[in-house]
């Protein structure tokens, strides 16, 4: 099941935070900001899977930003990975450009 | 009050913040702006108010104070206002909050919308944060949704089930009727959405798995169609189409066929056609083809299809994507358990994995590489894993050293090679190693006699070098202690002599006392340590001396205490030195930890420390069978510990007081001092209060031999010896009982002189069946250290036919082995 699914920059700044299990706000940040400093510690020549805590994060680096989805033991990795990527695909699709959202209000 | 700014705007602005101060202050400004515009009510404007809000919620601060403003725009009739109100109801409310319950009724009518979008915003706010209650009372709103043939908010109804049975699992049932037909459907989104739920279903009831094992062959006709349809552009990821419902089908297939051999069969064909025909060039196909093998190893699935899964993970480890190679270890430690051989072949690429740069695969390869060890490869493995120690990140170390010393304890193919594997783990990662490493080592180390020259050159040397690391030093202190007579008389015979003096030994020893690297631990080891060698060196007794009063006024009470009995040995009871300071006899190995460490102290694992605090603290060592010894006032009749315990200890030693009164002593010396006694008794005897010790070793062709054999009670006693203590006798008494009626309450006493140690086990029971049908089993052990000729008196009880027997008898036919 996929806990958390977030979009961070590399300066640590949170562009997009969605939470599929409640946790607590100032556990938020905290909580990002590790996760943010785990995958961008990691070499290109490393998976790009890391075990923090209870979960599994898969990340997957797109220019500045890093797109890190956590989930728990019963998923499938590289299906994960594979999400990310379509993810990234349909907003490149229908926002051309994936670099800022463009919100209207 | 000018229009709030758009959240564009403000997103702009606080991206220009340089610091994080300057950006609280940004947002606080903008929090106080809309929360005025809040108060005023003020319709128009809420919805851009809200979404402002729910942006700096998720950056980081709080906004619990647009809640009941989310619900009013819920409420309110325009689309865009309810859009942002069900966001901000999924991303601010939950459970915790009681205003959420004022939501259900909003939900209840846009269920019931006209318009589909409307109706899935609220199945999608359901299904995100819908508590239990809500979730009761909407459940048939969902229900009704699920049958309906708009395939937009069919999937969305399928989700919003799946949520509403993890909150309230009762509700399963009220699903049921709804899935008969969600797999016909041809909408790719309807059918992921309904193998979720039919996942999620099969997962918390096994009646629901049993239920859906019938709707094997539709997935596996609907995964065929996946496969063999041509490129469809909707559902095309990198050339295969709709990889993510292929990945979720397998899986459930996996669920479905788990234990139960139809549906494996049902789906073996499948499974080998997507496994052979899946395209690996990209990621994708490696993802579709994880998942088949996991399916393959989970289910009943034939010897062909698990070799083709496990040459699959094969081919994953020699890839050259990481990712890949991560998921291949990562299976192969499940798999290793079932399907060991067929993962050894893989074994020299697990052993490569350990030299990656990537932390995720060395772990792994470190856990896969424990498991693949054996027998036959334990020497090649050892020494792949001892590099591996030397040079991995400090995380591994604990765990790796672990693994070493079970791996080598379980495979190693000598005792040098054993010792030599433990001393390079604490010279490389000594201070990694976990505690109860020390005491292990020591006990290994005391039951390799042969060895201890050896041995304790070794750790001289190792001392020398490094005193940083503290299990090595606590064990090389111990050894020094030992056996330091065998280091300064040079004599070696596995490796080249080295030439030590008394002095230099002295010298190593007090220098780990004053060292600052020693924890108080290790201190008290070579304290202890210097106080052994004070019978084993014959020159030093005045230095020795010396450094042990020091430290009678150390500050640590631990060296203290220790100082103070150990010169109060030197002064006062110097004739018991030597025999105290005694060599430690060969420890029996309990399988577990258990109670033999209840010799420890302090936390500490040194069984020598303890006996001569027993004996300097109080001269009446507080073992039990030294109370039963004042019990029966000093006699010179060692007592029966029964373990049965069906008597009092006190009134079974006194009648065996009078069974023995006459029983002659055919040598041996009268009085035995007790202090060493004591040193040997206290293992042996709390021996029995643990588990039982092995005594795994062959008979030895000790024969068997009738003891007793009177009206009809037939006792034989069956030997062995045990292999960690060659002057223990283990004897195994079989009573049987060939008379035509049952013995019931039998017990069985056994005594023999002062100058063996006898120690009885519980007996398997306390009937012996008539006719031979059975036998009462019992255990004896007989330490015999001075190998005198085995002799028994047995003392034996039981009822039979309604009356009460007692037997005396004694037994001298032992057979010369059991006591040479």
């Amino acid at each position: 099941m996929i806990k958390f699914f977030l979009m961070i920059n590399k300066q640590g700044q949170t562009r997009l935070s969605k939470y599929y299990e409640h946790v607590d706000i100032h556990k938020r940040t905290t909580l990002e900001a590790d996760v943010i400093r785990n995958c961008l510690s990691r070499s290109k020549d490393e998976c790009s899977f890391v075990e923090y805590k209870d979960f599994m994060l898969v990340y997957r680096q797109y220019a500045a930003l890093v797109i890190v989805i956590g989930v728990d033991d019963d998923e499938n990795e590289l299906a994960v990975f594979e999400l990310i990527h379509n993810f990234i695909e349909v907003l490149d699709k229908y926002f051309n450009r994936v670099v800022s959202c463009k919100c209207d209000f | 009050m000018p229009a709030p700014i758009r959240l564009r705007e403000l997103i702009r602005t606080i991206r220009t913040a340089r610091t994080q101060a300057e950006e609280r202050e940004m947002i606080q400004k903008e929090c106080a702006a809309i929360r005025s515009s809040f108060r005023e009510e003020d319709n128009t404007y809420r919805c851009r108010n809200v979404a402002k809000l729910l942006y700096m919620h998720m950056l980081g601060y709080p906004a619990h104070f647009g809640q009941l403003e989310c619900l009013k725009l819920i409420a309110s009739q325009k689309f865009t206002d309810k859009r942002i109100g069900y966001l901000g109801a999924m991303l601010l409310l939950d459970e915790r909050q009681d205003v959420h319950l004022l939501m259900t009724n909003c939900i209840k009518n846009d269920l019931n919308h006209s318009t589909q979008y409307v109706q899935g915003l609220a199945l999608c706010t359901l299904g995100c944060m819908g508590s239990s209650e809500m979730c009761r009372d909407l459940a048939g709103e969902v229900e009704k949704l699920l049958k309906t043939s708009n395939s937009y908010l069919r999937k969305k109804a399928a989700l919003c089930a799946v949520h509403v049975i993890r909150k309230v699992p009762e509700l399963m049932e009220m699903f049921l009727p709804a899935t008969k037909n969600l797999l016909s459907e041809k909408n790719h989104g309807v059918l992921h959405t309904s193998v979720v739920l039919l996942t999620e279903m099969c997962e918390r009831s096994p009646d629901m798995l049993a239920h859906f094992r019938k709707l094997v062959p539709q997935l596996v006709r609907i995964l065929k169609n996946l496969i063999m349809s041509g490129y469809s552009p909707e559902h095309d990821v990198s050339g295969i189409s709709d990889p993510f419902l292929q990945v979720r089908i397998l899986r459930l297939l996996r669920i479905l066929g788990r234990n139960d051999d139809d549906s494996s069969e049902a789906m073996n064909d499948i499974l080998a056609q997507v496994a052979t025909n899946t395209e690996t060039s990209k990621n994708v196909g490696n993802a579709i083809l994880y998942e088949t093998v996991l399916t393959i190893m989970d289910i009943k699935s034939e010897s062909g299809l698990r070799v083709l899964a496990i040459n699959i993970l094969g081919r994953f480890l020699l890839n050259n994507d990481k990712n890949i190679r991560y998921v291949a270890l990562t299976s192969l430690l499940k798999t290793v358990q079932t399907d060991h051989n067929a993962v050894q072949r893989h074994r020299s690429t697990i052993v490569d994995c350990l030299k990656d740069l990537d932390v995720s695969i060395k772990r792994r390869a470190m856990e896969l590489s424990f498991a693949l060890v054996n027998g036959n490869n334990i020497r090649g493995m050892m020494k792949e894993l001892l590099y591996f120690l030397d040079s991995c990140d400090p995380e591994f170390k604990a765990d790796c050293a672990s693994g070493v010393f079970l791996a080598a304890e379980k495979y190693a193919p000598s005792k040098r090679w054993h010792i030599d594997t433990i001393m390079r783990v604490l010279t490389t990662a000594g201070s990694y190693v976990r505690d109860d490493a020390v005491p292990n080592l020591i006990q290994l180390i005391t039951n390799s006699v042969e060895m201890h020259s050896y041995t304790v050159q070794r750790l001289y040397k190792a001392l020398l070098e490094d005193i940083s690391q503290q299990p090595l030093v606590q064990v090389a202190s111990w050894c020094i202690g030992e056996y330091g007579d065998l280091l300064v008389s040079g004599h070696c015979e596995e490796e080249e002599p080295i030439q030590v003096s008394e002095d230099e030994v002295l010298d190593i020893l007090e220098g780990v006392l004053v060292s600052n690297l020693s924890s108080s631990v290790t201190r008290g080891y070579s304290l202890t340590a210097i106080m052994k060698l004070s019978t084993r060196f014959s020159s030093s007794v005045n230095r020795i001396k010396k450094v042990v009063s020091i430290y009678g006024s150390s500050i640590d009470v631990e060296l203290q205490q220790r100082a103070v009995e150990y010169n109060a040995l030197f002064k006062k009871y110097d004739h018991m030195r030597s025999a105290l300071l005694e060599r430690m006899p060969i420890m029996e190995k309990s399988t577990t930890n258990g109670p033999t460490d209840i010799v420890q102290t302090n936390g500490e694992a040194e069984p020598s420390v303890l006996e001569n605090k027993h004996i300097t603290g109080g001269h009446q060592p507080a073992s039990q069978a030294n109370d039963l010894l004042d019990l029966l006032g000093g006699s010179n009749v060692l007592p029966v510990i029964q373990t049965a315990a069906s008597t009092k200890p006190a009134s079974a030693g006194g009648e065996l007081l009078d069974l023995l009164g006459d029983l002659t002593l055919s040598g041996g010396p009268v009085t035995v001092p007790t202090a060493p006694l004591s040193v040997s008794q206290t293992p042996f005897l709390l021996d029995g209060l643990g588990p039982q010790p092995l005594f795994n070793d062959v008979t030895a062709g000790i024969p068997p031999m009738t003891a007793y054999n009177k009206n009809g009670l037939k006792i034989d006693f069956t030997f062995e010896r045990s292999n960690t203590n060659p002057n223990i006798a283990v004897i195994t008494i079989h009573a049987s009982n060939s008379m035509d009626a049952e013995m019931t309450d039998f017990v069985f006493q056994a005594a023999v002189p002062k100058t063996f140690q006898l120690q009885l086990l519980s007996p398997s029971s306390n009937i012996v069946p008539a006719l031979n049908t059975g036998t009462v089993t019992q255990v004896i052990k007989v330490l015999n250290p001075q190998k005198q000729q085995l002799r028994m008196r047995i003392k034996l009880t039981y009822m039979h036919k309604g009356s009460s027997i007692q037997d005396l008898a004694e037994v001298n036919n032992f057979p010369a082995q059991s006591w040479q």
